[in-house]
């Protein structure tokens, strides 16, 4: 993607060239990187960016939130930024303030359910639950028997197990055992499990999508460095057609998750038309990933198998994205389902509808 | 960033959904009058002069050219959505589609006034057909290795060569051809080609049908024996056709006629499974329906940049390279998916009748109008590998 026009990537790509570079940040086996990362984004309000003002955020458009996510995928940003933004966003659907500091969704599958009780208390296990170990809340949608609702839970009240994804980040099972929340509310109408788990894609397909440019963007920068048969790899043609194929499936990414998040950002309702873009995107996304970053590896040979290269931040990552909110299996039956629904004749007119 | 790649989500403005209903409402009759077969791919009616005429009687060819020159000065989107609603109906389109897409535009760019007001009307009736005379026995890809002659004469020049793989040269009324005016230099293996406009059924053409692996006969040996084409029928600049030849490939390269040119066994496929689809057919579709998505996003993203005045020539080599291998795996998942539809399924003989059709058209998708090989090679090129 060009170099950006919007206030809040820039910010968000100068805070993240300045303390998430990601050299830097793999060489630090500490991990005292985190803190200072997370701080200089919570002071620029961009954790909480889909927050109105008046419910402790800084009230950035879903079009820009999204562009923020992309650009963090380009980073490979491990700390919750995606998974605050996507809290703080459904607690803002119900009206409910956000607090300070890391926030995470349950649940993170769509197979997963908590439930309401009549006490208003919460229960249920939500599985592979991204960053759930270093959150303090969670935004938490659970099926009650008058419909949906929206609850902020304090991350103590939880019973954690902590688990790591492919990528090393924390995607983790949390159990609430009748957890009274600190605030609930009935969600709005039309907001179901399925809304939050398209959002979450979304945001992933973003991510991922941002991940590929990088891994495109590194693998041309050392096809043009590495000599191998005394000439750059980059004049082989075979490395050439490979990188071709990265750039499409980079291409493909991009255009995918970014056309889905526009039609979110501008939609009234998740209507069939929103439903096939969001999941395009992260059937799409994810097929990508897959693909793309074999190539990326094949091209970096044995020095990007290494814990020292920094392309496992990436390509790990896009892998591991693909499993949250829905993974692409997932997705391509329910869409396949809803084509079916549909009928043939009316899939063309879903596919041309924009 | 090396690579600033772009695919913008574009969306199409209203115009283009009034234009598309009317489309549709148009093939819907046409079907009816039976015209064409939507559900029939593989049929001799491809070259339909009447339905030609009345698709130029609504003012869909040539649409984003200047009124005096017959056109609409409409803008690329809308005329992507007729072509997007053509090739999902199977119309046939053959008469008209290269003339519309190429031949036309180069016309307008580098033919002389009396020329582009003679036969820039006539494509927008649907009048004329055009074809594209580029490889050579011995020379495909390698475009600017072309033997082909055209030797000086009196007012024009003589043409004396063969072209090959000419689709629709048996029906065209022109061809639109680069011929050898002068030999390439050692600064410049692409110098010395001239690009042409050849008034076919003319003497000293002569055209030889080649049947091919689907048992269509679409295209051609073209022979030509001292063939004399005037001085005004000459397209821009002598000897420099190489300096043409790019900048239209994007208008080229990134249709929707590069994903969808087997998109009936699709349709046909969820036609079969019904409403209530097993896991398997399910995902298959799933996957396949984001697939088209994606492609037709990034195709109409890039008809946007086209719209926005840009060259997005790496953009539109990615949806070409893209969409052409889809379409020609597209046949063969479909086929997977239906190894197990109900025998019951009462479309299942048209649909075995299409992938039939559908598999031996594959082969050509990847290698037609530039191989996935030349594009890669452009990719490569706008990545700054080469």
């Amino acid at each position: 993607m060009a170099e950006s026009d919007n206030i809040v990537v820039e910010t968000a790509e100068k805070i993240f060239a300045d303390l998430a570079d990601p050299q830097t940040i793999n060489n630090d086996k500490q991990g005292t990187w985190q803190a200072p990362l997370w701080q200089a984004l919570s002071e620029a309000g961009l954790p909480l960016a889909w927050v109105p003002d008046d419910l402790g955020g800084s009230g950035a458009s879903l079009a820009d939130g999204f562009a923020l996510l992309n650009a963090a995928g380009r980073f490979a940003v491990a700390v919750p930024l995606a998974e605050t933004m996507l809290a703080g966003w459904l607690l803002a659907q119900a009206k409910i303030t956000s607090p300070e500091g890391e926030m995470t969704v349950l649940p993170a599958s769509p197979k997963d359910r908590i439930t309401l009780d009549a006490d208003g208390a919460l229960s249920g296990r939500a599985r592979g639950v991204p960053f759930a170990k270093s959150a303090k809340h969670f935004a938490v949608l659970a099926h009650g028997k008058d419909g949906f609702s929206i609850a902020l839970v304090a991350a103590a009240k939880a019973r954690i197990e902590a688990g790591l994804n492919v990528g090393y980040d924390h995607s983790d099972t949390v159990t609430l055992d009748k957890v009274q929340p600190l605030a609930l509310k009935a969600a709005p109408k039309g907001l179901d499990q399925t809304t939050v788990m398209l959002m979450g894609g979304v945001a992933r397909s973003l991510q991922i999508a941002g991940a590929l440019e990088s891994m495109l963007d590194i693998s041309v920068r050392y096809s043009n460095e590495r000599v191998a048969f005394e000439k750059k790899i980059s004049k082989f043609q075979a490395v050439q057609h490979n990188l071709a194929r990265l750039a499409g499936e980079s291409a493909a990414a991009l255009a995918a998750a970014t056309s889905a998040a526009d039609a979110i950002a501008n939609a009234t309702s998740f209507d069939d038309e929103v439903y096939l873009e969001a999941a395009s995107a992260k059937i799409r996304c994810a097929e990508a990933a897959e693909k793309g970053g074999a190539i990326a590896h094949q091209v970096h040979g044995a020095i990007g198998f290494t814990m020292e290269h920094i392309l496992h931040r990436y390509s790990l990552r896009a892998l591991a994205w693909r499993d949250d909110f829905g993974s692409e299996s997932y997705w391509a039956v329910e869409l396949g389902k809803l084509v079916a629904d549909r009928g043939a004749d009316e899939l063309w007119p879903l596919v041309a509808s924009r | 960033m090396t690579a600033a790649l772009r695919f913008d989500p574009i969306r199409l403005p209203e115009k283009c959904e009034q234009l598309r209903k009317e489309v549709r409402a148009f093939l819907a009759e046409e079907i009816a009058a039976g015209t064409f077969d939507p559900h029939q791919p593989n049929r001799e009616d491809t070259d339909a002069p009447e339905f030609s005429r009345r698709v130029g009687a609504k003012g869909w060819l040539g649409m984003t050219w200047p009124k005096k020159y017959g056109g609409q000065e409409r803008s690329f989107l809308e005329r992507y959505v007729v072509t997007e609603e053509m090739r999902v109906a199977n119309a046939p389109t053959r008469r008209f589609f290269v003339a519309d897409r190429q031949s036309g535009p180069v016309l307008l760019k580098y033919a002389p006034e009396h020329v582009k007001m003679d036969i820039l009307p006539r494509i927008c009736r649907g009048e004329v057909c055009f074809a594209i005379g580029m490889s050579e026995p011995n020379s495909g890809s390698d475009l600017f290795a072309a033997k082909t002659r055209a030797t000086r004469t009196d007012g024009g020049y003589l043409i004396n060569g063969t072209k090959i793989w000419t689709s629709s040269a048996h029906i065209a009324d022109y061809m639109i051809a680069i011929f050898r005016t002068s030999p390439p230099t050692k600064e410049n293996r692409r110098h010395g080609l001239t690009q042409f406009l050849v008034k076919m059924k003319q003497p000293g053409i002569k055209v030889n049908p080649i049947g091919q692996i689907t048992g269509q006969y679409e295209f051609n040996e073209v022979v030509f024996t001292d063939h004399f084409i005037p001085d005004d029928h000459v397209l821009g600049e002598v000897d420099g056709a190489w300096k043409q030849a790019t900048s239209e490939l994007a208008y080229e390269r990134s249709g929707p006629e590069r994903f969808l040119e087997t998109y009936y066994v699709l349709t046909e496929l969820v036609r079969a499974v019904g409403p209530n689809p097993d896991t398997r057919s399910a995902e298959g579709i799933g996957r396949l329906v984001a697939q088209l998505h994606t492609m037709r996003r990034m195709s109409v993203s890039v008809a946007g940049m086209l719209e926005a005045g840009k060259e997005p020539v790496v953009e539109a080599s990615i949806v070409k390279d893209i969409g052409t291998v889809w379409e020609q795996q597209l046949p063969h998942r479909v086929r997977d998916l239906a190894a197990f539809v109900e025998e019951t399924a009462t479309n299942r003989e048209t649909l075995e009748r299409q992938l039939d059709f559908a598999i031996k058209t594959a082969p050509k998708l990847t290698i037609q109008g530039g191989t996935t090989e030349v594009l890669r090679g452009i990719i490569a090129r706008g990545l700054g590998l080469r």
